[in-house]
């Protein structure tokens, strides 16, 4: 598969008040063509500034890419001008955001908003631009797409103006869309109808989704491919199947181990103990070794590099190997137990 | 939306009943009478008594309230004592020099302010952004005679750019259709006369549009603030529009209806408190107007005068309440 997106050893740091806070720090991946990528990690963890640093959209003067690239078919993304970056925007890359009920402009009809979307980058009529509008909303499922192209999206349910997201996103036929936590803020059944939605999306066309999420059932739902992001850094990598089977990291395999599970009673959830470290207080070494249950002394020491594991899985930890087996072990043993039962 | 109109406008009989009764009981309350500053101190007091049971002063003061507003019902605005004119035609021309200054003013103060405040948010925290908010502090509390007798000094005795007084050259003047001069002169294709009188305004223009123009750029600013940090403005830059389309388009639109709200405080500001500039520049306009009268305790002419004022200012905020839904399509008037 071609490779659409490579970021390479990006890393993007804020300037605050308090100092420099390094969001993002030395982080590459690639995004090939139809795949779709899924990254996952806490908040904090440097998954959105990830996404924000592709878009260009950091903040005015606070967030800054201070070393490494983003290449975007043969283009560099890094200090783009703002009109060759404008024209990317939207066009071959766009985005969908975590907040549906207020990433629209309440001043402006939903039809409006895409046909702007269109008329930007194409060079099409009112009527026409108006006219795909329409259709965009029937693919992603708004019903009455011809009385609604007219409404303001302020008489739209949150479930609603998402789908509209993602019809602005879907209007110029981006070739990478960028979906930043797009079902975080909606109801259960509503988030199931999302993601059926850009199932949907992924199996009709040759996009690339790029899916931030802390949700591992999303990642489940959709991906191909998983990046596990903690403290700026990429921990590990791998493919949907061996994150969930057999996680290298103790950092994955602790956000495995806290999602419930159905089958089994305990009294107590599992849980990740601490929290993700503060910029000012980062620990030196691994920066996961405070809150590891497999921490030795020299991780407190020396940071770990990623690893590369011989099926493409990727891990920053001295005890990959030993971790991957361990989490193999184990679910091989908890599918016996499933399969006796 | 007919209905809301109509509720707005039968509102606006107690607020102006109220209003007539303050201004009634405060005029009365003022030591001395017109009568009095007719005749001179000299007169004596049967003559001055005479002149007030002619003016009807004589009577209760319930009386004499009861039969103003019966006058005012029937749309007559009374007589001046002074000059004895009717002033419903009297205060036409006056109203329309203010009410000209004021639109000029008001223009000056919104394009400059409006976009001086959308520039400051838009680079918060810039070189801009500090000297335009240094400036509107100044603007906002710099004396409004001061700033009128330095620009007169500066631009009409120093340079002699422009005039420093009167609405035109009084060799060449202006025949008033409208009253609205810069309006006259165009119907009646007087370029020079347009030119005149535009020189005119200029002046007095700045010096009253100063402060109106400190308070919109400080409004605007903030307002602009709270908007460009939305949701749907990080989804418009997503789109790749240009950021002249995200200010004016997408983040103005939304951060208008407190600019508004001023704006619409600001004209009425402007309609009767334009009296320091217009005694300085001196334009006949309506503050000048009411303020003489007030000298010569011509009650009538207050009272109207005070009364056509306010009834402007209410008219004007509802207009500005009818705007709001067209900026804002979540509000519906019932």
């Amino acid at each position: 598969m071609k490779p659409l997106l490579t970021v390479s050893g990006l890393k993007t740091h804020f300037f605050t008040d308090e100092g420099v806070v390094r969001s993002v720090d030395g982080v590459s991946f690639i995004v090939s063509e139809g795949e779709t990528i899924g990254i996952v990690g806490e908040s904090g963890s440097g998954k959105s500034v990830t996404a924000l640093s592709i878009m260009n959209l950091l903040p005015y003067k606070k967030g800054k890419i201070v070393e490494g690239d983003i290449m975007f078919q043969d283009q560099s993304l890094v200090g783009l001008k703002p009109k060759e970056m404008r024209a990317i925007r939207g066009n071959d890359i766009a985005m969908i955001f975590q907040e549906p009920m207020t990433s629209l402009n309440p001043g402006y009809t939903i039809g409006d908003q895409i046909s702007e979307a269109i008329r930007l980058h194409k060079k099409v009529r009112r009527k026409e631009a108006r006219k795909r509008s329409v259709d965009l909303l029937t693919e992603v499922g708004i019903p009455n797409a011809e009385r609604m192209v007219d409404e303001y999206p302020h008489k739209l349910s949150g479930g609603m103006r998402q789908r509209v997201m993602i019809a602005m996103a879907l209007a110029c036929d981006p070739k990478l869309l960028i979906a930043d936590e797009p079902t975080t803020a909606l109801d259960v059944t509503i988030q199931a109808q999302i993601l059926e939605l850009i199932q949907k999306l992924k199996n009709d066309s040759n996009t690339s989704i790029l899916m931030i999420t802390h949700d591992l059932a999303v990642v489940s739902e959709v991906c191909d491919r998983v990046i596990v992001m903690y403290a700026g850094r990429v921990v590990e990598e791998a493919s949907v199947k061996e994150i969930f089977e057999s996680p290298s990291h103790p950092y994955t395999k602790g956000l495995i181990d806290s999602i419930p599970s159905i089958d089994v009673e305990v009294e107590w959830l599992k849980t990740i103990k601490g929290n993700v470290p503060i910029p000012s207080q980062m620990p030196t070494g691994c920066k996961f070794s405070p809150r590891c249950q497999y921490a030795m002394e020299r991780c407190t020491k020396e940071e770990p590099e990623l690893t590369r594991f011989e099926s493409g899985q990727k891990s920053r930890c001295f005890l990959a190997k030993e971790v991957k087996d361990e989490t193999t072990i184990i679910r091989s043993q908890e599918l016996e137990v499933a399969l006796s039962d | 939306m007919k209905s809301y109109i109509a509720r707005r406008l039968l509102q606006l009989i107690p607020v102006l009943l109220g209003m007539s009764i303050v201004v009634f009981a405060i005029i009365h309350a003022i030591p001395g009478d017109p009568a009095t500053v007719i005749l001179g101190d000299q007169a004596t007091p049967e003559t001055v008594a005479d002149l007030k049971a002619e003016m009807g002063l004589d009577q209760p003061i319930t009386t004499q309230y009861a039969s103003y507003v019966k006058d005012i019902v029937t749309g007559d605005l009374g007589t001046s004592l002074k000059t004895k004119k009717p002033i419903k035609e009297e205060i036409i021309p006056y109203l329309m020099a203010t009410v000209e200054l004021m639109i000029i003013s008001m223009v000056i103060a919104i394009i400059i302010g409006v976009n001086a405040g959308i520039l400051a948010a838009w680079r918060r925290a810039s070189w801009f952004d500090y000297s335009a908010m240094l400036i509107a502090l100044i603007g906002v509390s710099i004396p409004v005679f001061w700033l009128g007798l330095m620009e007169q000094w500066i631009f009409a005795e120093k340079f002699g750019w422009l005039p420093s007084t009167g609405r035109m050259n009084a060799r060449e003047p202006i025949e008033a259709i409208t009253g609205l001069l810069l309006l006259d002169t165009t119907i009646q294709g007087n370029w020079t006369g347009f030119v005149d009188a535009f020189k005119h305004l200029i002046l007095p223009g700045i010096a009253l549009g100063t402060i109106p123009m400190a308070i919109i750029a400080r409004i605007t600013r903030s307002s602009m603030l709270e908007v460009l940090n939305a949701d749907y403005v990080r989804t418009a830059r997503a789109k790749g529009l240009s950021e002249l389309k995200i200010l004016y388009k997408h983040s103005l639109k939304n951060a208008f209806a407190p600019v508004l709200t001023i704006i619409g405080m600001l004209v009425g500001l402007l309609l009767g408190g334009a009296v320091l500039t217009e005694t300085i520049f001196g334009w006949p306009g309506i503050g000048r107007y009411i303020y003489d009268a007030i000298g010569s305790r011509d009650y009538p002419v207050i009272q109207s005068g005070i009364l056509l004022v306010s009834t402007i200012f209410v008219f004007v905020n509802l207009f500005v309440d009818l705007l709001y839904a067209r900026l804002d399509p979540r509000i519906k008037y019932r």
